[in-house]
């Protein structure tokens, strides 16, 4: 409480009382630290200025979107109803997948089904949800240790079915004897195997560019060309504010509206104690079947929004790694708490994922405009410990970024579960109960009052 | 089980199970009756739907089997060390598979080094040496000096990064639960295994030669090749799974082991000393990971980064299935699994091998949740 306490007395005070507030102000100080980041890299190495640091504030905000989104829908699962799920790309993966087989053109390679965009999403979406729930019958009888096993290894069925030759859908000629076009009561289809699949669902807004409010588009890209940003990124910043400002909100006020009603106030209780939930009279594996359904179906969502508009996607982008990527921002910004979700969501983008290349570019941006040169790249490991010279120590180290990152966060991951399990905001968790049962006045727990306690932890307004 | 299942409470789900056991039998007889007519080289089939049968030679499944029993003995070895440490330390730990891979590579750079000065006619630089940039240069045949070299410093250097590893990050939070301990061994993995890249680069690397040319083998009754290799493999695979079972059965400290598996409080109580007995844990289980890492490039020839990472989770299959907590169970497990996902390719193309492993320990964890051997904790 008291680190908490003193965290919270050094901020303002509508930072602490406000999370929305909360959010937007982290979201901006991340968007504008990149700002400047992206600028003086644009700078040190001569480029165009403005464009560069428009461009790394709009990635950076779309990544921190994104990783807030996955997080949202993880602590559905992990933080309201205990249920340790490491299976997240696996239902990221059917999400899209079945996202981009629906919309696929049935003469493309492979064949998709061509049904319209939104019905796919849709489709895409339940598809998750159906996966997550047959995915869920294990957690019925398992501790949670086991379950986090059978999750990755389902995750892993997911990817390798995908990877797999037998399915793909790449010899669409029916004589052939490898021929792998999946018929399905004569919907023919494929997963497009190792060589993956295109995603054919762009930026939401493009009607904004191409189509009917195409006026619009026009003046945003005008202004972006009048401060020399070019039309790219005026369309990407778009679909970053998409993200952001409308999908972002969208997900914080379904998983807040679900943790706060009975339902939610259920999972809780299972996340507490699952036989005091049982013994209420409340069927547990109903609810946990339910919201792993709702959880999986959003974190297929948030696949599609994400890697669904890359125009292109493999099996190996679904490795167990993005699920420990969203494992950690949830952590970081504390389980069982929607702000902390988002909160994580951010800085993990912001500090972990992206921080460490960032750095790498500045050193090497700095180092090319102070000394005219680039720093030098050792071979290996043994050149550049024998060579006895710092600058190519420092060379080694910035061309081995993408691996020392995996480290930094391995340490951060071990640091937090060491000294701050309870995540970046302290401990926001929230209790099964609708009131706040430790700062009951004392009135309440007289004898020949026994209706007040009922009332006050809101037993019977449960479902 | 029998116990648990006929409880009142229970009434649902042993009710819920009946068909599906029916089910899964069936599907299980239809399968073996399937390899059967396959390997009479039958098919049956009703009009143009194929009903059953096939075709396969007997060479074939033999291969299947042995290739399996190999992976499966890889498996048992590796799971030995990660189950010991799962029943005494309580949590499953996700770096068991980079501590593999950090026992593979230390001893590998050892034996290159050893090969360095004993092979003649080596023109290759010492940095290129411990950086395994040498392709294929150690075998048992030409140079055992190297392998038992290698094979001592796997075990010795695991040994020391797994107590290091404990002294800093999972000592202090020895009272935190399973998740948490879980998460930080997440952290752990991946620390590891980009330490590892940082130092060894990313590359693929073969390490010793596994052609016919250059190593001995053994005509297996005229189906299977069985080469020095394998051979090592198998011998010292068996014979340290038995040196565990000894020393679990009929040493004070494996008997201080069993009574902290089976109650901590109560182990404590009697005055085990259990940060001794934990440490012993992790002496043996990083041992055993070190080694079979070694063991399992020994076999295989190439060594990559990530292998560990990747076999984990054929290491948690194996020993889940067996029952946590049960090193036979680890050791059994671990050789269905292995058996079982080679075995699937006489049915599945070749894409699935390791689909039918995790499908097997999700099956079986859905009928037996304890695991095959569970309830009984040896250790």
């Amino acid at each position: 409480m008291s680190i908490r306490g003193r965290a919270r007395s050094a901020l303002p005070d509508a930072l602490t009382e406000d999370d929305t507030v909360l959010i937007a102000v982290l979201l901006l100080c991340i968007g504008v630290l990149y700002f400047l980041i992206g600028g003086l890299q644009a700078f040190l190495a001569d480029a165009t200025i403005v464009n560069a640091a428009f461009q790394t504030f709009q990635s950076i905000l779309f990544l921190s979107g994104v990783y807030a989104i996955l997080a949202l829908a993880l602590n559905l699962h992990w933080g309201y109803t205990g249920l340790f799920n490491i299976g997240v790309a696996g239902f990221m993966a059917v999400g899209v997948y079945t996202m981009s087989i629906l919309a696929g053109s049935p003469d493309g390679l492979p064949p998709g089904l061509g049904l319209p965009v939104p019905v796919a999403v849709l489709g895409g979406v339940l598809a998750a949800a159906i996966v997550g729930g047959i995915a869920a019958l294990p957690a019925l009888q398992l501790d949670a240790d086991y379950f986090a096993i059978v999750t990755v290894g389902f995750s892993e069925i997911i990817r390798l079915t995908l990877l797999a030759d037998t399915f793909s859908g790449t010899v669409t000629d029916p004589s052939s004897s490898q021929y792998n076009v999946v018929n399905l009561f004569g919907l023919e289809f494929g997963t497009g195997g190792g060589r993956g699949i295109s995603t054919p669902i762009g930026n939401p807004l493009e009607f904004l560019f191409d189509g009917p409010l195409q006026p619009v588009g026009d003046v945003l890209v005008s202004v972006g060309d009048a401060i020399g940003i070019i039309p790219q990124v005026v369309e990407a910043t778009t679909y970053t504010a998409f993200i952001v400002l409308l999908v972002l909100p969208a997900y914080y006020l379904l998983v807040q509206r679900v943790g706060y009603s009975p339902f939610g106030r259920v999972l809780k209780a299972i996340r507490e104690d699952e036989l005091v939930a049982q013994s209420l009279g409340k069927d547990t594996r109903l609810f946990k079947i339910k919201v792993f359904m709702l959880g999986s179906g959003l974190m297929g969502l948030a696949g599609i929004l994400w890697y669904g508009t890359f125009g292109y996607v493999n099996p190996n982008t679904f490795r167990p790694l993005v699920t420990f990527y969203v494992f950690t921002a949830l952590i970081v910004g504390g389980s069982g708490s929607n702000t902390g979700s988002v909160v994580g969501g951010a800085v993990f983008a912001a500090l972990l994922l992206q921080g460490p290349r960032r750095l790498a570019g500045l050193i090497n941006a700095g180092a090319q405009y102070s000394t005219g040169g680039s720093l030098p790249e050792p071979a290996n490991f043994w050149v550049a410990l024998t060579s006895l010279d710092p600058l190519a120590w420092l060379g080694y180290l910035v061309t081995q970024t993408p691996n020392l990152k995996f480290v930094f966060l391995g340490a951060v991951l071990v640091y937090l579960m060491q000294n701050r399990s309870e995540g970046l905001l302290g401990h926001r968790k929230e209790t099964a109960s609708s009131v706040d049962l430790s700062e009951r006045p004392a009135s309440t727990n007289e004898p020949g009052k026994p209706g007040g306690q009922a009332a006050a932890t809101g037993g019977e307004s449960d479902e | 089980m029998g116990v648990a299942e006929s409880q009142a409470d229970d009434g649902l789900r042993s009710y819920l199970r009946r068909p599906t056991v029916l089910l899964l039998a069936v599907a299980c007889l239809y399968l073996l009756v399937d390899l059967v007519v396959k390997l009479a080289g039958i098919t049956i089939a009703l009009g143009s739907i194929h009903l059953i049968g096939g075709e396969i030679a007997v060479s074939n499944v033999v291969g299947f089997l042995m290739d399996g029993l190999i992976l499966g003995l890889i498996i048992a070895l590796a799971g030995v060390g990660l189950s010991m440490t799962y029943s005494i330390l309580g949590f499953a730990n996700f770096a068991h598979g980079d501590y593999l891979t950090a026992g593979a590579f230390s001893g590998w750079a050892a034996a290159y080094v050893v090969a360095l000065f004993t092979l003649d006619g080596l023109d290759v630089t010492f940095g290129e040496i411990i950086l395994l940039n040498a392709p294929s240069l150690v075998s048992a045949w030409a140079s055992p000096f190297a392998v038992l070299v290698g094979f001592i410093v796997a075990a010795v250097v695991s040994v020391a990064l797994v107590l290091g590893l404990d002294r800093i990050v999972y000592r202090p939070m020895r009272d935190k639960d399973g998740i948490s301990l879980l998460i930080a061994s997440i952290g752990v993995a991946l620390a590891l295994r980009y330490l590892i890249v940082f130092v060894w680069s990313p590359s693929t690397r073969g390490v010793t030669s596994t052609n016919p040319e250059s190593l001995p083998s053994m005509d297996l009754f005229g189906i299977y090749t069985l080469n020095l290799h394998e051979a090592i493999m198998i011998v010292v695979a068996v014979g340290l799974m038995l040196g565990v079972h000894l020393l679990l059965q009929y040493t004070k400290l494996g008997k201080a082991m069993r009574a902290m598996s089976d109650n901590k409080a109560l182990a404590q109580v009697t005055g085990i000393p259990t940060e001794r007995v934990v440490r012993a844990t992790w002496v043996i289980g990083g041992g055993l990971a070190g080694v079979a890492g070694f063991l399992i490039i020994l076999e295989r020839g190439v060594l990559s980064f990530n292998f560990g990472w990747r076999l984990l989770l054929f290491i948690f299959s194996g020993v889940i299935l067996g029952g946590i907590g049960s090193v036979y169970g680890a050791i059994g497990g671990g050789i269905i699994i292995g058996v079982a996902s080679r075995i699937a390719l006489v049915w599945l193309p070749s894409g699935f091998p390791r689909v039918a492993a995790f499908g097997v320990m999700i099956l079986v964890l859905l009928y037996r949740p304890a695991g095959l051997f569970g309830g009984v904790t040896t250790a």
